[in-house]
């Protein structure tokens, strides 16, 4: 229970920043992409269910304020956590590169799906200009975040699980 | 043996890969109803617009006082300057004002004479404040804080310092979605104010990176049209209302086909400082039944 009310806290607190501090703090129009730190991170430290969970409340919150039908950002961040959750097996806490390496190829592959879906499908064939005005800024400043982002996501995990393993003694 | 199959004393959890189907099924199905019905928009529209809104609403007001006092801090002393030269100016409008008050007495006897309405000042406008900005940086829209307790409604008309800048796409009860013209999924029928040939004004993510909106379509036989003409909305679309500026033309490229030319505008309104916008109430609709 308390885990799910915490989800639910930093998913709004994430959804918040970007949408209103973040924007008035972009560089060059482009914010950081909160959501796809959280997904992605949750997704590695807790496994599939938890991201492809997380991912669909991020999405869905996108799609019914900025999307005009629902379900697609829910479905792209859905799938993002669900995979970034199969590499739960091998991660460590003390270990930085597979979250940065995973947080990073996550948001790439976001932009080049939203490019391939939005973009391409109705014609804008410049990709060139697209990756480098739009998706690689996003990516390279979502890595800037994600080095404060993330320690408090890990702060965060360790101290809902140090609970949950103290209530279980508890109730043994 | 399946592994749904539930144990006696064993908590129930469905596995993952069992929840993305569902999941996914369920994006898809409210993919497909959303993509031609608004069932789903009520509701939810209401329930974010309690939750989620007045956050934004106030972190909005913590930022704008914070930028605020910065601004005041840094700009004491070139106000104080600013306020003699200011002041000098306001007593020569003061001048100019009755002047112009004369003249606009003298111009609305000259439009009853002519039977023409002055539309622009006529439409009912309620002002609003900008709370949120996209979540992605692909499209170019972003909530403001009036909604259906306001009367706004979808398809109204939105226009800041002047211009054009969208229209309302979505309205729960305290909030609305503004989808602008520079959008990149965005396109309005416009015309140019000289010659009155029309045009399609498109949203483009690519041209607006060089601050310019492009055009298309436009019909000028006799090379009437030239950079620095006024583009206006044009009197063929359903929504939005005829004579709101858009902005003025930037370049103009005769099209391949020797028929039309494109080419690019610049938008009337500054949409990176967009603050507070004004939305008309008056639909296009009900303007043309009254």
């Amino acid at each position: 229970m308390l885990r799910k009310i915490t989800m639910v806290i930093l998913i709004l607190f994430c959804f918040l920043l970007q949408t209103t501090l973040f924007r008035s703090l972009a560089f060059a129009g482009i914010v950081p992409n909160l959501l796809i730190v959280l997904t992605s991170a949750f997704g590695f430290m807790r496994g599939e269910k938890e991201g492809l969970l997380i991912g669909f409340f991020s999405g869905i919150l996108c799609d019914i304020f900025f999307a005009d039908i629902l379900g697609f950002y829910a479905l792209v961040y859905m799938y993002i956590g669900f995979l970034n959750g199969k590499f739960c097996k091998i991660f460590y806490p003390e270990d930085i590169k597979l979250p940065l390496a995973l947080i990073t190829a996550s948001d790439l592959s976001y932009g080049v799906l939203c490019y391939v879906l939005l973009f391409l499908l109705r014609g804008r064939l410049n990709f060139p200009f697209y990756l480098g005005t739009v998706i690689l800024p996003e990516v390279v400043y979502t890595i800037v975040i994600t080095c404060l982002l993330y320690p408090l996501a890990l702060f965060v995990n360790n101290r809902l699980e140090g609970f949950e393993r103290k209530r279980a003694k508890k109730f043994v | 043996m399946s592994p749904v199959i539930k144990k006696k004393g064993e908590k129930f959890t469905i596995p993952s890969k069992y929840l993305l189907f569902v999941l996914t099924c369920l994006c898809t199905v409210l993919m497909a109803l959303t993509f031609s019905t608004d069932l789903f928009n009520r509701p939810l529209n209401t329930a974010v617009g309690y939750v989620i809104v007045p956050f934004q609403q106030g972190i909005g007001k913590v930022g704008s006082w914070l930028s605020r006092r910065k601004d005041e801090l840094v700009q004491i002393r070139q106000l104080l300057e600013e306020n003699v030269s200011l002041q000098q100016q306001v007593d020569e409008l003061l001048v100019e004002n009755t002047l112009l008050q004369q003249e606009k007495a003298e111009l609305s006897r000259l439009r009853e004479l002519y039977q023409l309405d002055n539309q622009y000042d006529e439409y009912h406008k309620v002002g609003a404040r900008i709370i949120a900005r996209d979540s992605g940086n692909w499209y170019s829209t972003f909530v403001i804080d009036k909604g259906a307790e306001d009367g706004l409604e979808v398809d109204m008309n939105v226009i800041a310092s002047g211009g054009l800048v969208g229209r309302v796409s979505e309205v729960g009860p305290n909030w609305a979605r503004v989808t602008s013209v520079i959008a990149d999924n965005s396109n309005v029928s416009a015309k140019t104010l000289s010659s009155s040939d029309t045009l399609t004004v498109s949203g483009d993510l690519q041209a607006m990176h060089d601050g310019v909106i492009r055009f298309s379509q436009l019909i000028d036989s006799q090379d009437s049209v030239v950079a620095g003409d006024k583009v206006v909305t044009s009197h063929i679309s359903d929504k939005y209302l005829p004579n709101i500026l858009i902005g003025t033309i930037h370049t103009i490229n005769r099209d391949p086909n020797n028929l039309t030319k494109s080419g690019f505008l610049t938008p009337a309104v500054d949409f990176e400082h967009l603050e507070e916008v004004l939305v008309i109430t008056d639909m296009k609709r009900e303007w043309e039944d009254a």
